[in-house]
């Protein structure tokens, strides 16, 4: 595995959750997950598609798919030098890595988030991917298995990122309508379009222990109601505990988890 | 909400103003004449100021205090309303209306945002924006209307989704795409007008169609321009740049390819004449379901699907 972004390069890694000075080797051995106190880390796209495929081997698709500036949108910076810069600095790919191998020696796509890409903010290279992701499962047959990570929709592409909610969507009400299995793993945090749509329709949503996982961000909510928000308010459990999430599964454990749930929609 | 009297209008009203006093004094040679100056005066100053608004101006015209709301709408262009009330699992949101009504002797559901009046009736609303069980009603509606083959009209007017403790308990994260995913393929045709502030997610959870629809001076936008002020400038009082950066005016939104047709709207906008504007948006649905009416239902959802499939811009190399 590569080396996660919000992990300093070097040989020790600081948990930012219980603080503790970890061997950077050892967090990375156990899928990013500090082995003193759980806390699960970032992972980056690529570090799923090696979690999840089967001997982590998967081609990876639709990669030549790059934001355009449809607005011209300029704030403090320019969006499209914002985008240069981190195409420049993690390659091609958008904040969505789409990815087709096998798991459990079955053929599936997986479409994994990266936070470390504008925040996993979705535009309309996130939309595309994510849309040709569900087109490729119709055309095929195949399991689909995305795994979020955003703070929601991207704003320098105004409307139109909106509208990726709606154009995935559509393509998710096909796959139920053809009988295939969606799969939603929700990771730290998952916030805002994503939410309001692929996160939330999987046939099955997971989510890792801890996540952040809502539509407002706490931040706004708490400047709306003028109050302080509950202890693990927005969280996996909270949310299990609500009825929306199937299961709340450690990282450990998700690969076994996606692998009896598709399972259960295997044609018999 | 919104201030009493925009900067920007201000010019109208002090003609206006004038305007009335006139009318209200005893007829002579003098005040008819004077009466007939000031009403065009008021007319070209009208014009003018709404010649060249700025994004962040039509902004405030969208929220405008005494734009007509959704059952202004409905009252105004429908007959025999009939409203339902609640999501049949936890309660009624105020925050939008539906049920179903005659549009010109034709059978349609409807549903919309709906903002209070009053102070007392805004709180009841809500301010317009929906908790989970107003979109799980609207749907609700929507499935009615789909048993019973009644098209769909959607009248959209709202700052966002709730950000409270309630509706994230609740799960409106899982409300809203359920809508974005059902509507996609409701077997009936859905006209959408957004009539005000088409504001994000909560917006769009009443927004998949066959045809969308603006008002002239209405927006719709991923997020507020106040919010993103906050957010990419660090300063709220930024908004009129974001307002201009995100790209919100129907216009706009005609030239991205995300809505059919822009609505005009009587001269200062809808408020200043309701009765004019309800017959231009009777018309304009209308039109829009007789075309619709002419597809079998496959086509429908098939041309639903491919209108969405090609929203959004990207660079393939
Ligand atoms: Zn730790």
């Amino acid at each position: 595995m590569k080396n996660p972004v919000n992990m300093p390069r070097g040989l020790w890694v600081k948990c930012e959750s219980c603080k503790e000075i970890l061997y950077h080797k050892e967090v990375r051995d156990n899928l990013l997950v500090c082995p003193r106190c759980q806390h699960h880390f970032r992972m980056t796209a690529e570090e799923r598609f090696d979690m999840l495929f089967d001997g982590g081997k998967h081609k990876l698709l639709f990669q030549k798919v790059r934001s355009a500036d449809p607005l011209g949108f300029v704030d403090t910076k320019s969006y499209r030098e914002r985008v240069t810069a981190y195409t420049r600095r993690l390659g091609p790919g958008d904040a969505l890595l789409v990815a087709r191998g096998e798991i459990a020696r079955r053929p599936a796509i997986v479409a994994a988030m990266q936070y470390r890409f504008m925040g996993g903010s979705m535009g309309s290279v996130v939309g595309e991917k994510m849309t040709r992701a569900i087109e490729l499962c119709l055309s095929r047959r195949l399991a689909l298995i995305s795994v979020a990570c955003s703070g929601g929709a991207r704003m320098q592409e105004g409307v139109l990122s909106l509208m990726q909610m709606a154009k995935i969507s559509a393509g998710l009400a096909r796959m139920r309508d053809r009988g295939l299995p969606y799969i939603s793993i929700l990771s730290d945090p998952t916030t805002g379009g994503v939410t309001a749509s692929f996160a939330m329709l999987g046939d099955v949503n997971i989510a890792e222990p801890g996540a952040l996982i809502g539509f407002a961000g706490p931040r706004v909510i708490e400047q709306t109601i003028r109050q302080k928000l509950p202890e693990g308010f927005q969280r996996s459990e909270f949310l299990l505990e609500h009825g929306m999430l199937d299961m709340v599964v450690p990282r450990g454990e998700l690969l076994d988890a996606v692998v009896r749930c598709l399972n259960c929609f295997q044609p018999s | 909400m919104a201030t009493p009297t925009l900067p920007f209008l201000q010019p109208i009203e002090e003609v206006r103003e004038r305007l009335l006093k006139l009318q209200s004094e005893p007829s002579s040679l003098e005040r008819d004449d004077a009466l007939a100056v000031t009403k065009r005066e008021l007319e070209e100053t009208i014009e003018s100021v709404f010649s060249d608004l700025t994004p962040w101006q039509r902004c405030q015209v969208a929220r405008h205090p005494e734009r007509p709301y959704t059952l202004d709408y409905i009252n105004g262009t429908m007959t025999g309303f009939v409203e339902l009330h609640g999501d049949r699992s936890f309660a009624d949101d105020p925050a939008i209306v539906a049920g179903f009504a005659q549009l010109e002797g034709d059978p349609v559901a409807v549903i919309g945002h709906q903002k209070g009046r009053s102070t007392s009736e805004k709180v009841r609303r809500n301010f317009g924006m929906p908790r989970p069980e107003g979109y799980r009603k609207a749907l609700r509606v929507m499935r009615l209307a789909a048993r019973f083959g009644r098209p769909v009209v959607t009248f959209i007017d709202t700052p966002g989704a709730y950000p409270g403790i309630d509706a994230e308990e609740r799960g409106q994260a899982e409300a809203i795409a359920t809508n974005l995913l059902e509507m996609a393929r409701l077997p009936v045709p859905i006209v959408v007008v957004v009539t005000g502030e088409g504001g994000s997610g909560g917006a769009l959870a009443l927004g998949i169609g066959d045809r969308i629809m603006m008002l002239e001076h209405s927006i719709y936008s991923v997020i507020s321009p106040e919010g993103c002020a906050a957010i990419l400038w660090k300063d709220q009082a930024r908004a009129q740049d974001a307002a201009s950066a995100l790209k919100i005016t129907a216009p706009d939104l005609k030239q991205l390819g995300v809505i059919d047709e822009v609505i005009p709207e009587p001269l200062g906008g809808a408020h200043m004449d309701p009765p004019t504007m309800c017959r231009s948006i009777s018309a304009a649905v209308r039109r829009a379901l007789k075309e619709l009416r002419r597809s079998k239902t496959d086509a429908l959802l098939q041309r639903r699907y491919r209108k969405f499939r090609t929203m959004g811009r990207f660079l393939e190399r």
